[in-house]
């Protein structure tokens, strides 16, 4: 058995250029982020700027600090289309969640079992 | 196990599917440890995406309005009252820590023992101070009324996701503090120089150890992008 030290290991080694170009850009775009609800910017601009903002810090850190972006593709698609699924999961839920706030709004629009018509 | 450097696998989709039927290993040039820190952390991923998913669902049909987070977790400095501060600092903090992961991870491949687990340490450091303003924000809310089944502010439902969303984050945060620390203590003992045996595995380890902890470490991170976008700021 080879040692430890002299085994060849299968890693990745990238300048630290790379990860402070990273890191400073995630700061930048936590600052945005932050930015946005100091603001107090709401509605539709509100809610595009967060998924924006988030969207970006998740890749850089997939893509960079996770060496996403230089991994086989047999393991990229492995890890990055299962969680694809979930936003199926989201839609299901915001069905349902339509669905008990509709049944809530009509049968307890008081908050009286007299108004629900009991 | 090992590819020759002759008949080096094809890159790009030809390189997907060649990897995937071959019947050795569909990872290729990626060690063991690492390939299951991957499917953990895919398996991770669905329990905190069920996590906020519940969230959502529960946010989006309650007809109390949900309390205004950005009050709720704004802090008084000077008799002024900044909205989310502790939570930016929180995330400042935890991206802080995955930047000197990165390097960590770096250095660990660069065979620089010392620079390795002093930079674990600095990480470990950052989790844990994440952990202690946590832990503080908890306190607070809990001392305003804030109840897994009602709080004063708004939707009762506020006080079950907040809990157990940031719990469960938290305690993903204080388990990678302990890593952190015993593999510093390992790389500090010079055990993947060595290659000395590992008390659980009785096998040598590497420095792919640290990358793995930091594929861990990193997805802390992510996760929390993800809360502070939906829980914190939405």
């Amino acid at each position: 058995m080879a040692q430890a030290s002299t085994q060849k290991l299968e890693g990745q080694t990238h300048p630290i250029k790379t990860y402070l170009v990273v890191w400073l850009w995630l700061f930048v775009l936590s600052a945005g982020s932050y930015m946005v609800d100091y603001m107090q910017f709401q509605g539709y601009l509100r809610w595009s700027l967060i998924l924006t903002f988030m969207m970006l810090k998740a890749g850089l850190i997939v893509a960079v600090f996770m060496h996403m972006k230089w991994e086989r593709l047999a393991l990229s698609y492995a890890i990055l289309l299962p969680p694809l699924l979930v936003l199926v999961f989201v839609a299901i839920m915001v069905f349902e969640s339509d669905y008990t706030l509709l049944t809530r709004v009509l049968y307890f629009a008081t908050g009286t079992p007299e108004a629900a018509g009991e | 196990m090992a590819q020759s450097a002759t008949d080096a696998p094809p890159d790009g989709l030809e390189g997907f599917v060649a990897d995937w039927s071959s019947d050795q290993r569909a990872f290729k040039n990626v060690p063991w440890g690492k390939a299951m820190m991957w499917i953990f952390l895919l398996s991770d991923t669905f329990i905190f995406s069920c996590f906020l998913l519940s969230y959502m669902t529960v946010r989006s049909s309650t007809k109390v309005d949900w309390p205004n987070t950005s009050e709720v977790f704004g802090l008084d400095v000077g008799g002024v009252s900044v909205p989310l501060l502790l939570i930016a600092i929180m995330t400042f903090i935890l991206i802080s820590s995955s930047g000197t992961m990165a390097m960590a991870v770096n250095a660990g491949y660069a065979r620089k023992r010392k620079l390795t687990a002093a930079l674990l340490v600095v990480t470990a450091l950052l989790g844990a101070s994440f952990v202690g303003m946590q832990a503080f924000e908890w306190t607070k809310l809990i001392h305003e009324g804030v109840r897994p089944w009602g709080n004063p502010m708004g939707a009762p439902q506020f006080g079950s996701s907040f809990f157990m969303i940031t719990g469960f984050h938290g305690f993903h945060v204080s388990v990678g503090v302990l890593f952190l620390f015993i593999v510093a203590f390992k790389v500090a003992r010079g055990d993947y120089d060595l290659g000395r045996k590992g008390f659980f595995t009785s096998r040598p380890g590497n420095y792919g150890i640290v990358e793995s902890l930091g594929l861990y470490w990193h997805f802390v991170d992510l996760v929390w992008v993800f809360i502070f976008a939906f829980f914190y700021l939405w």
